[in-house]
């Protein structure tokens, strides 16, 4: 069984299509006849090709926002198709800020619950199931949505690859807004940010409380230049306020599945794990051998990262 | 300024978590304050301390009349809570407990109300954004600085790519992120205090609410399974004896990634 038709809420940065949305479309092609995107904002002819690109066949758009905050003009749109007999059986979105305020607007309108942190989806004869792992990633859970209607879905980073279906530009048509929301943008601040993106990265080297302090994290960065990584942290010193918010792997940070993922002095908390058990390789440097990130490290090296680090980086320059 | 807090009490983060019969996160030993909550509690307290006048009243909705997480937040210096529980919530999803909450927020009439982005034992993060939809407020999700100026509130709010500077006004729902203020300790006099502030006690139905709306009846999902994971298996464990570095640097190299 399929569904009949899906709505994939789609996130766009200046034009360029976020890789998670990408990733929601390509399941959403193999569980739904027809696919379509959600997009708030005033280039949906920029993005119509690439969603096109990717399975989307319309681009249904609700234009520019006008400076609010997705959450409740998204929400109304898409509350009012649904309620015009025009809806989804399935609306997937992404774990982002603005989704997770779309989605939770959505079932409040719609008087439907949302399910969260999801990493799969199926359908079971012609009922939604998704799965969340819970436990740090020990456990899998499967949820089925029991009333039926329009089902709501929110999904963890890197659950999908994304595919190209060869599709043409999907067509863009209105979705209309009906309540246009009251909290406003009225400035928004860029962090610099060079070499590779943490999510996007080959390459991961993490650093976590067992560098000491403050200073010692210029041994990640300079790791991270040496191998085109990204630099990571966990979140012990994201809070500490070492290295900001968007350094932080695990589950209220990033989601990454690197080729190598480096984990220096951190102990392997659940809570970072799920954020970087997915990397195909891990090394873990750790002073402690009963740290739990042995237990998914490929390579454990039980050592002091002062003393391990800086032959590494001594080792790549001389090379 | 009146601010509520929604604070939620957990089973213990460091203690293994565990699963019911059927299948709901086992909630039934001692409960505590969710640390992400105790940011919202700070805040608020700050809040109130430079609008010059006020109070903060907690809202909480947990099993078995549980009021120990309670007791911390009250202890730092909140003035009172309103606790919700009743067994008809057992299974409540996050659409239920929004419900739950939104009612009893709305006794208190406040002109600010407080959560965390997620707490740490659900993590829906939804629960804050459907409280404010249900309660018709304006909202601001992911803060990580908030300042009152009369009746606008202005926040930073996280971004993938920074931060953006967001403006509502009151009333409205703000949802804070870890670390956006230092939480203080409770003091042993507030702990004293903590004991006699009044909290009160309410059902569904105290709430107007309707049972078979809000509990597992309600949810409109159905745990069908439970499966272990696939395995990591752990690989090679060695200890640096000075050279280990060399090993590093060989299975990068394998990897063709220097
Ligand atoms: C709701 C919730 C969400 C969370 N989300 C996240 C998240 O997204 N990401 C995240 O990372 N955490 C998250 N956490 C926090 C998590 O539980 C841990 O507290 C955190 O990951 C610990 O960071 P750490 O490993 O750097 O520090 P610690 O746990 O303190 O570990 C430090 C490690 O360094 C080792 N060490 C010390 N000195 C040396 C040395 N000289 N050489 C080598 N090793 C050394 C120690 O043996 C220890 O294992 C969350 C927690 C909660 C409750
Ligand atoms: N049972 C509850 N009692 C009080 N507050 C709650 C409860 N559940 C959720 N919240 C609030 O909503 C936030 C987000 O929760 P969640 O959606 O479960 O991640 C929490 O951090 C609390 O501030």
């Amino acid at each position: 069984m399929a569904l009949n038709r899906i709505w994939v809420y789609a996130e766009a940065t200046d034009g360029t299509v976020s890789p998670l949305t990408l990733e929601l479309l390509a399941k959403a092609r193999s569980l739904g006849d027809t696919v379509e995107a959600v997009y708030a904002g005033a280039d949906a002819d920029a993005v119509a090709g690439t969603l096109g690109a990717h399975g989307a066949t319309k681009v249904l758009s609700t234009g520019d926002l006008g400076g609010s905050l997705p959450g409740v003009p998204v929400a109304s749109a898409v509350a009012k198709a649904v309620n015009d007999g025009n809806g989804p059986d399935l609306f997937m979105a992404g774990t982002t800020y603005d989704a997770r305020d779309i989605v939770a607007r959505l079932s409040v309108a719609l008087d439907k619950p949302v399910l969260t942190n999801n990493t799969d989806v199926e359908v079971d004869g012609d009922a939604v199931v998704v799965t969340t792992q819970v436990f740090g990633g020990t456990k899998l859970v499967k949820t089925k949505f029991t009333a039926g209607g329009t089902q709501i879905a929110l999904f963890r980073p890197k659950s999908f690859v994304a595919e190209e279906s060869g599709g043409g530009a999907a067509a863009v048509e209105t979705l209309e807004v009906t309540e246009p929301g009251t909290a406003k943008i009225t400035n928004r601040h860029v962090e610099e940010a060079t070499g590779p993106k943490l999510d996007e990265a080959a390459v991961v080297v993490a650093g976590g409380r067992g560098l000491g302090e403050a200073e010692k994290f210029e041994m990640i960065e300079t790791l991270a230049k040496l191998l085109k990584a990204a630099p990571g942290a966990s979140r012990a010193i994201v809070d500490a306020g070492w290295v900001p918010y968007s350094y932080q792997v695990g589950q209220t940070g990033k989601v990454v599945k690197p080729t190598v993922y480096i984990a220096a002095g951190i102990s392997g908390a659940t809570q970072h794990m799920v954020g970087m058990k997915g990397s195909k390789n891990i090394i873990a440097i750790n002073k402690d051998p009963e740290a739990p990130i042995f237990s998914i490290a490929d390579l454990g090296i039980v050592g002091d990262v002062h003393k391990v680090l800086p032959k590494v980086i001594e080792a790549l320059q001389a090379r | 300024m009146h601010v509520v807090v929604c604070v939620k009490q957990i089973p213990d983060p460091a203690e293994p978590g565990k699963l019911e019969g059927d299948n709901t996160l086992d909630r039934s030993g001692k409960l505590i304050l969710d640390e992400s909550d105790s940011y919202g509690v700070e805040m608020a307290l700050q809040l109130v301390d430079k609008a010059g006048g006020g109070e903060v009243t907690l809202v909480s909705m947990a099993p078995n009349n549980e009021t120990s997480g309670l007791r911390t937040a009250l202890a730092m210096g909140a003035a009172k809570a309103i606790l919700v529980s009743d067994d008809a919530l057992s299974g409540a999803g996050a659409l239920d407990t929004a419900k739950v909450l939104a009612a009893a927020i709305k006794r208190a009439e406040p002109d600010l109300v407080l959560a965390a982005t997620e707490s740490s034992d659900g993590y829906t993060g939804t629960v804050p954004e459907q409280i404010a939809a249900i309660l018709g407020l304006s909202s601001i999700t992911f803060a990580k600085e908030v300042a009152i100026d009369g009746q606008t509130v202005n926040v930073q709010r996280q971004t993938e790519a920074g931060y953006d500077e967001v403006t509502t006004s009151l009333p409205a729902l703000v949802s804070v992120t870890a670390g956006v203020v230092e939480p203080r300790y409770p003091s042993f006099k507030g702990i004293m205090a903590a004991k006699s502030k009044p909290v009160e006690e309410v059902t569904v139905a105290d709430l107007g609410l309707d049972a078979s709306q809000v509990g597992t009846a309600g949810a409109g999902q159905e745990i069908v399974a439970v499966e272990d994971a696939p395995e990591r298996e752990a690989g090679e464990i060695i200890e640096d004896d000075g050279e280990a570095f060399g090993k590093i640097v060989e299975f990068l190299d394998g990897l063709k990634v220097i």
